[in-house]
């Protein structure tokens, strides 16, 4: 198998504080990989590198051979990564269809074009992509009106608009019922199955990650601390510190903060 | 559907635009009269008084050709956009035979320019920038008032018999504030070249920074001061200069101080000694100018501001051009303003066949305080006719006809 | 040295009446997210009604407990307004109260005139400090230094006010978060009443306190405004020590042009402000604004679609309508009408970029100004043909607004819109300064059409086809990807940078292209009125755009267009009436209160709530 990601040494320091140190992992082709750890443990900051929003201190990422160092987030996204995000973010204004249609547009390079109408650009594109995350019924509404479950979905349509290699996802199931959260891991890992795409996904939820996930890397004070399967992780003692032992875990609470 | 809606208002601004207000019965003439009567309303109220005594008094004794005198009053905002607009209107709809009004400049040119394109006769009663009959002078504009170049030039000629040599001038950051510096320099320096400006002051128009004005002009130890600002720049000119002490062993010049619409606000701290041009309305004595305060105060319990007599000079131009005329066809009219000669309170006033500016003068005295209130004293009325540049000069200016 | 210290102390003095305006008006956008018009209106109620009260109470004490007198009332005064006025449209769209204190200013200037009269009031001095002291020989007056000494203590009881006590903790809580407070149990309206009666009773205090200086006019409501926007952004929206220092700082160095380059009056304070704005984005103290707090929030915007065949009949018939108009119409009537469509044109533009964009700017009057200037200034200079101008119009407008977004974008909610209100400031300085190119406020005259078209029913055929041509062509953008990516970028900019859409490049060309086509309107502006003058550059000419697409409805398509055809229609007819100003203003606040949703989105909702539109899915 092919790597599609690959991180050596990835290191950022936000004055004397190091948020992420020396982490070195490598993602496969159609591999679904989480990346666990407590709050704080650097995982939306090793995101935040992979997606070029912020400079890592020391360290390189490879995307399918190349080097991303001083990309930013857009020509990053134009090399095959899409991702989501914890909190979602989709265009309130437009209806289900012309959201995934935006990405679309964006892909072809007409963003600027003024003379189409772009709600009849690449429509027949945007109802598969919904299709594919069970959402084409619900194309032509407003997207200001969907449930949470449902942004969360079309968020994924949208991540996977330009067919990317590489699908980053930010605490996916975040702020959903448990019934949800089956559904689009499920979802999700069908996705990787069929379309032969990559997933790195950080999660909050055991349950999830252990049902779904290929591999598990856990994260803990900026540090690579494990990294192997399901069950590997399950039964390292070291996991089982951060988690149950070292006190700064993931309890209940903390769950609620994001629901 | 938003089309609908917009469609609506669309249809709704062309039905208002249509109906409006039903233009009324031909059987008066009538003038348009734009103003400026919110925005500027402590000017444009006396104006507009002085114009109703004259018509009251025209009308009453047969109007003229046969019919009474109509003005038609509008407010523009003062917004030379709207004046044109309103102008357009007046002339097209309302059946006015001319337009008259604005105390602005820039409204006034506004005005002005459309009268030369669309032809009808404007008289400029009160604007007082020079480049209306000069620099952008046309062949359907006339000015009654006396511009800014004359008024500058009588202080100019005030300042020249004083033994001050070095001179500050303070002016509102626009046009007419730069038009009477550049013509009382010209004019000063012409009558005394030894003269010296050793400052010269612009605080923006209404936004004046007094003090710091003040302090300003104290640096340049002048000998004398040519002031241009009024209104509310003027009262906190005054009032920090008085108080800091510049005014004191110092000859000041005055542009319209002694105009009671700028005087009188100042109560008592009016500035005492100063040389102005103005309106001694309270002192007249002439029989014409007394016949017309008395009048006024008659009609209105109160006295008249120098807007009322401009107000009443545009009716009596106004009346006496369609009487020379004997119609109110443009050509006629315009063919009878050039030259015309008109009796008014302070006497005969021609308006010039060159450029169209009527030979008003203004009263030139000394600032003083009289019963807590500032008065003009030693004044003397001075004719316009006498404070314009040579025949030379203005035809250079102003551009063929 | 003795000069300095006194030239040092004459702009203390002057930051009084300027810092507790300011910090008024710091205050009430602090909490309520209200940009207060108005504000100057307060300010000059200040110096009208303590110009009564010192009338009424003698001596210094009196002096002194007219100008606290004087806080209190116009403090009240607020209070009415803000109940009567705010209160029922704070669930409105954001910045749509605006437009209800717009409606403010026009009452109140009315009002002023009916109670007060035309004439200047010179403010009383105050008694026992009329004299001078001198400083190393320089006179300074015992007013300026007693304003020097009260100003701080003023300032250090508001910042106690605010930090110290129960109801400052609420205050800044609310400031910080507003749904926070209103969670932890604090009626929030009587919250911002509160906060309301403050900041208009520091702008009272302003307005009485600076009586002793100058008086009580009736255009300081507008000669003030823009000072104290100044010095609230420069401080920091929301912050007292910002206003505090930016006051000093504004006004010192004030002081210092008028000594040291006296032509500087004009632009100085502008200038000053866009420094700031550019090394410090969100002025001295201002804390920088979180993303989506000044976007698009309430109720979220329909989504677009293209009319559809029986709605583009309609207009068809209705633009038919309007073509006839020579055959049935005065004259004038093709006159008004030019004038409307010029100014729907403008609105239009300024609504793209708002309301597609969610970009308000407080300065579309530099395009629109500047597309005049543009062709005017090739019609003076160059001989120019009309037709040629109105091309170049909107290119050199595009090509400003090109140069001033390039600056603006840095910035994003309201320091967007003040950085846009100080370029259109600085250029109409320059308009109004460069006297040798732009005649100064003497304007440029006789700027005409072209023979064939200087008929009045020529122009109005050609206005008519170029600014529907230009609003047809602004409302296809809308729907097009690129008008797409404006919303989609206003949205979310988040999500929008994570698909590859280059935001900021999207809303520069979107801020270009709107100020093309306001200087479009600009250059036929200049040719259906003959002449410009610097009133194009206003602030009143770009809040006027303003008013009108909030009025219009800003989460609609025609909202601007409509707006604009509405006010300038209705404003015709107001002005043949004596107190037109109070009518417009009633008229404006009536409007505001009745159709929250702007004149479009309220009937939209009235045709739905009666079933002659069909209703959006509730989404249940």
């Amino acid at each position: 198998m092919s790597i599609v990601l690959e991180t050596r040494g990835l290191s950022k320091s936000f004055g004397a504080i190091k948020a992420v140190q020396d982490v070195s992992f490598a993602l496969q082709k159609g591999e679904l990989l989480a990346m666990i750890g407590p709050n704080g443990a650097g995982k939306s900051t090793c995101f935040n590198m992979l997606m070029g929003q912020l400079k890592p201190s020391a360290g390189t990422v490879w995307l399918n051979g190349t080097n991303l160092s001083g990309h930013g987030p857009r020509q990053i996204w134009r090399m095959g990564v899409g991702r989501t995000f914890q909190i979602t973010g989709t265009y309130a204004s437009m209806t289900v269809a012309e959201n995934v249609q935006m990405a679309l547009i964006s892909h072809n390079g007409r963003v600027f074009s003024i003379l189409p109408y772009a709600h009849r650009l690449y429509r027949d594109q945007a109802l598969d992509l919904l299709g594919l995350v069970g959402m084409a019924d619900q194309a032509d509404r407003h997207c200001a009106v969907l449930a949470y479950g449902d942004l969360k979905r079309l968020e994924l349509a949208i991540a996977l608009a330009h067919e990317p290699s590489l699908l980053l996802m930010d605490e996916p199931t975040a702020g959903m019922a448990p019934r949800e959260r089956v559904a689009l891991m499920k979802l999700t890992a069908d996705i990787v199955r069929d379309r032969g795409v990559s997933v790195l996904f950080t999660e909050h939820d055991m349950d999830v990650v252990f049902a779904h996930a290929h591999r598990v890397m856990v994260l803990n004070r900026g540090q690579l601390i494990a990294n192997g399967s399901v069950d590997e992780i399950r039964n390292d003692p070291r996991v089982q510190e951060v988690y149950l032992g070292g006190g700064t875990l993931f309890n209940p609470a903390e769950e609620g903060q994001h629901a | 559907m938003h089309r609908k809606t917009f469609l609506k208002s669309l249809v709704g601004a062309a039905a208002l635009a249509m109906t409006g207000l039903p233009a009324l019965a031909q059987d008066t003439i009538k003038i348009g009269e734009i103003n400026h009567y919110k925005r500027m309303a402590a000017f444009a109220e006396p104006y507009k008084m002085g114009i109703e005594l004259a018509l009251e008094e025209f009308n009453a004794a047969g109007g003229v050709l046969g019919k009474p005198m109509e003005f038609i009053f509008r407010d523009d905002q003062g917004e030379p956009g709207e004046a044109i607009k309103i102008a357009e209107e007046l002339m097209t709809r309302d059946g006015a035979v001319m337009i008259t009004g604005s105390i602005l400049s820039n409204v006034g040119l506004a005005l002005s320019s459309l009268a030369a394109e669309k032809q009808f006769i404007y008289l400029a009663s009160e604007p007082l920038a020079d480049s209306l009959v000069w620099a952008s002078g046309n062949d359907y504009t006339f000015r009654l008032r006396s511009s800014t170049y004359m008024q500058a030039a009588m202080l100019a000629e005030q300042a020249a018999q004083t033994d001050a040599v070095r001179y500050a001038t303070i002016a509102p950051n626009y046009a007419y504030g730069k038009e009477a510096v550049e013509a009382f320099k010209k004019v000063l320096t012409d009558l005394k070249p030894d003269v010296e400006f050793v400052t010269e002051q612009w605080p923006a128009l209404f936004k004046i920074d007094a003090g710091a004005e003040a302090q300003a002009l104290e640096r340049a130890k002048p000998d004398a001061i040519f002031n241009v600002t009024f209104g509310t720049d003027l009262a906190r000119f005054v009032r920090e200069g008085t108080t800091r002490g510049l005014f004191d062993d110092r000859k000041v010049f005055g542009m319209l101080t002694g105009e009671p619409e700028y005087l009188d606000p100042l109560v008592d701290e009016a500035p005492e000694g100063w040389v102005v041009t103005g309106y001694p309305w309270y002192d007249v004595s002439d029989e014409a100018n007394t016949a017309f305060v008395e009048a006024y105060q008659a009609k209105y319990d109160d006295y008249p501001r120098l807007g009322s007599l401009v107000g009443y000079m545009t009716v009596q131009s106004i009346h006496a051009a369609l009487e020379k005329a004997g119609s109110t066809e443009t050509e006629a009219l315009k063919a009878a303003f050039k030259g015309l000669g008109v009796d008014t309170p302070v006497g005969q006033i021609t308006f010039r066949e060159i450029d169209h500016q009527a030979t008003m003068g203004a009263f030139v005295g000394t600032t003083a305080l009289r019963d807590g209130k500032g008065v003009m004293v030693d004044w003397a009325y001075r004719d316009g006719a006498d404070y314009l540049p040579t025949d030379e000069e203005v035809r250079e200016m102003r551009p063929a006809n | 040295m003795g000069f300095f210290i006194a030239q040092f102390l004459t702009g203390l003095a002057n930051a009084s009446a300027l810092f507790m305006v300011a910090s008024g008006l710091s205050l009430i956008f602090g909490v309520t997210r209200i940009v207060n018009f108005a504000h100057g209106s307060f300010y000059m109620l200040g110096a009208y009604v303590g110009y009564t009260t010192m009338q009424m109470l003698p001596g210094m004490v009196g002096f002194w407990a007219a100008i606290l007198l004087t806080g209190v009332i116009v403090g009240l005064i607020g209070v009415i307004v803000e109940i009567c006025v705010l209160r029922p449209v704070y669930r409105a769209p954001e910045l749509f109260q605006l437009v209800a204190t717009f409606g403010v200013i026009l009452v109140i200037q009315d009002l002023t005139l009916m109670t007060w009269g035309a004439e200047d009031l010179m403010g009383p001095r105050a008694p026992g400090l009329t004299g001078i002291i001198r400083i190393m020989g320089e006179p300074v007056p015992k007013y300026d230094l007693a304003l020097v000494a009260i100003t701080p203590f003023v300032a250090l009881a508001l910042w106690f006010l605010i930090t110290k006590t129960r109801v400052g903790v609420l205050v800044r809580a609310a400031t910080q978060d507003r749904e926070m407070v209103g969670a932890l149990g604090v009626n929030q309206s009587w919250l911002f009443t509160g906060v309301f009666f403050l900041g208009c009773a520091m702008a009272g205090l302003g307005g009485a306190l600076q009586l002793p200086k100058g008086g009580a006019d009736l255009l300081m409501d507008f000669t003030i405004l823009t000072s104290i926007f100044v010095v609230v952004v420069i401080g920091g929206m929301g912050s007292l020590p910002g206003a505090y220092l930016a006051a000093v700082l504004v006004s010192v160095l004030g002081v210092f042009g008028v000594t040291y380059i006296p032509q500087s009056t004009l632009v100085l304070i502008f200038v000053i402000m866009v420094l700031v704005l550019m090394i410090r984005p969100y002025g001295l103290f201002g804390r920088p604004e979180v993303a989506g707090e000044h976007g698009q929030v309430g109720e979220p915007e329909r989504p677009i679609k293209p009319a559809g065949p029986r709605a583009r009949m309609i207009v068809a018939a209705g633009l038919a309508v309007l073509a006839l108009m020579p055959v049935y119409g005065s004259s004038f009537a093709m006159v008004l009408t030019t004038d409307i469509l010029i100014f729907c044109l403008f609105a239009a533009s300024l609504h793209f970029m708002l309301g597609l964009g969610g970009m308000v700017s407080f300065g579309h009057a530099a395009f629109y100004g500047g597309g005049a200037y543009a062709a005017a200034l090739l019609v003076t200079y160059a001989g120019t043909p009309m037709e040629l101008a109105l091309l170049l119009a909107p290119l050199g407008a595009g090509l400003l607004a090109v140069i001033i977004g390039w600056v603006c974008l840095r910035l994003t909610g309201v320091y967007f819109a003040m950085l846009t209100l100080a370029f259109s400031q600085l250029l109409w300085s320059l308009a109004f300064q460069w006297s040798d190119v732009t005649r100064g406020d003497d304007g440029l005259v006789n700027i005409w059409p072209s023979a064939w078209a200087s008929s009045t029913m020529v122009f109005f055929y050609l206005t008519l086809v170029i600014c529907v041509g230009g609003i047809v062509f602004l409302r296809h953008a809308a729907h097009s990807p690129f008008g797409y990516a404006l919303r989609a970028a206003r949205d979310s900019t988040r999500q929008a940078e994570a698909t590859g859409i280059h935001t900021k490049r999207v809303q520069w060309a979107a801020f270009a292209l709107a100020g093309a086509m306001a200087g479009l309107a600009g250059g036929l502006f200049v040719f259906s009125k003959g002449s410009v003058f610097p009133n194009e550059l206003e602030i009143v000419r770009s809040f006027d755009a303003l008013i009108v697409v909030f009025l219009g409805g800003v989460k609609t398509l025609s909202g601007g267009v409509v707006g604009g055809a509405a006010l300038e229609g209705v404003k015709d007819v107001l002005t043949r009436f004596e107190y037109w100003r109070l009518a417009l203003g009633v008229l404006i606040i009536v409007v505001v209160i009745l159709a929250p949703d702007g004149l479009v989105g309220t009937a939209r909702k009235l045709a739905e709530k009666w079933g002659l539109m069909r209703a959006p899915e509730d989404g249940k």
